[in-house]
């Protein structure tokens, strides 16, 4: 057998750290952008719209995570599309993002003054138009803070992919731990990595809110 | 191509379906309890409590909220026998949820305490309540009904997170949807119904708390 060092250990945790990050990433960028269209539709004048983005919203946020990267692993292999742990993997985590992120930007979009939307239309801008130059540049101000924090939400969730088999930090450290049969150090180390990389975040989330606090006061 | 879903064959397996929602709301159940006291006593510490208690609930609540729930409960399940602490898989589920929980409801606690206005607690005191009296008398009770929304909201999300125990082989429902896949094959079936049953049990969970709460925790 192949004795680990504790820098062996850390070191390819490290390396599986990329990945983490990678996945996070992807998740938070898909999440966006897709949460940015969902936010169109929920704010568009269409009832049916409304009601369709509000059931997605209310679907990915009353159901486990776990469960959502389960069924997007075997629902994809189902429909003939060849599935990888990182397909399953980014699918299920950008749609999860995605809608928690809209339902942060519709709380910030709420919180902009009716007359807001009444003096864009009174200047026959389009619903597009009063979007783009009106209301988002100001809810957009405010939803940094909570949008920041929420990236903390996301790279804690990839830690759920290990479990269909995606090789990042929470599954590099399973592995590490059957060869060296040393889970307390193994997954100490795992923690510490995780906090290194979220703390700094959430640190700068709570920042963030102080000074839009400051700016509002 | 066509696309074949069975799902009766997932259902007449139904008694550990069964099964597997009465242990998630076992398990959520207590851990709800047990965590959201420990909450309390960490959010009595972080505002009133001597310096060193402060710090030591401070750096509690950032290591549970920056970590990902799976490596904790993989922690208390692998990693503490090491220390010569073995657990069952329902006990080691039940201590990850309550830590998890408790550090969520320390934060979210604390700012209910902290939004207390100065002259409720001057009443208090000139009604010569001793300050544990005007704690859970006073503070505690409008701090509780101020945050209620979002204590329900990360109670559900412990609850979903529950779904991660059957990983050390916790017979909740995931564990069960697992199971009944690997007898019959039918993986998406099988994660469909367990989805909706998790779905219908966020939703039953958020009235039964939004009705409990004000009747028996802080009053109408």
């Amino acid at each position: 057998m192949v004795d680990f060092s504790l820098w062996d250990i850390f070191r390819n945790l490290l390396l599986a750290l990329r990945w983490t990050v990678a996945l996070s990433l992807i998740a938070f960028i898909g999440g966006g952008l897709m949460g940015l269209l969902l936010l169109i539709a929920r704010l568009s004048h269409s009832k049916l719209l409304r009601l369709a983005v509000n059931a997605y919203v209310q679907v990915f946020q009353g159901t486990p995570l776990l469960m959502q990267l389960f069924l997007a692993y075997f629902g994809m292999a189902l429909i003939g599309i060849e599935t990888s742990p990182w397909l399953a993997a980014g699918v299920a985590l950008t749609l999860y993002s995605s809608a928690f992120l809209t339902e942060i930007w519709r709380g910030c979009v709420e919180a902009i003054p009716k007359g807001q939307w009444e003096a864009s239309q009174s200047l026959a801008l389009s619903f597009i138009e009063q979007l783009r130059y009106v209301i988002l540049p100001q809810a957009f101000k405010i939803s940094i803070p909570p949008t920041v924090g929420f990236l903390v939400q996301v790279i804690k969730g990839t830690a759920l992919a290990s479990v269909i088999g995606f090789v990042e930090l929470t599954k590099a450290g399973t592995m590490i731990t059957n060869a060296t049969f040393k889970p307390f150090l193994v997954y100490s180390c795992v923690a510490i990595l995780y906090f290194a990389l979220c703390f700094p975040v959430s640190y700068f989330a709570k920042q963030l809110e102080r000074k839009v606090q400051r700016g509002h006061a | 191509m066509r696309i074949e879903l069975d799902f009766l064959s997932v259902l007449t397996e139904w008694p550990l379906l069964v099964k597997g929602v009465a242990w998630t709301v076992g398990l959520t159940s207590v851990s709800t309890v047990l965590g959201l006291f420990l909450g309390v006593v960490l959010a009595w510490s972080r505002v009133h409590g001597n310096l060193p208690l402060r710090a030591l609930a401070g750096s509690y609540v950032e290591t549970i909220r920056n970590t990902p729930f799976i490596v904790q409960l993989f922690f208390i399940y692998f990693g503490l026998p090491a220390m010569g602490l073995r657990l069952a898989p329902e006990t080691a589920s039940i201590i990850a949820m309550v830590v998890n929980l408790s550090a969520y409801a320390t934060e979210i606690i604390r700012a209910g305490i902290e939004a207390t206005p100065k002259g409720q607690i001057e009443a208090g005191k000139s009604l010569a309540l001793s300050s544990g009296q005007i704690f859970t008398h006073v503070v505690l009770p409008p701090a509780l009904r101020k945050v209620w929304p979002a204590l329900v909201s990360q109670i559900i999300i412990v609850m979903l997170g529950s779904a991660v125990c059957g990983q050390i082989s916790t017979e909740e429902l995931s564990h069960a949807a697992n199971l009944i896949q690997s007898r019959n094959f039918r993986a998406f079936e099988a994660f469909i119904i367990a989805t909706l049953t998790y779905l219908s049990l966020s939703m039953a969970l958020r009235r039964l708390l939004n009705w409990i709460g004000p009747r028996f925790l802080f009053g109408r």
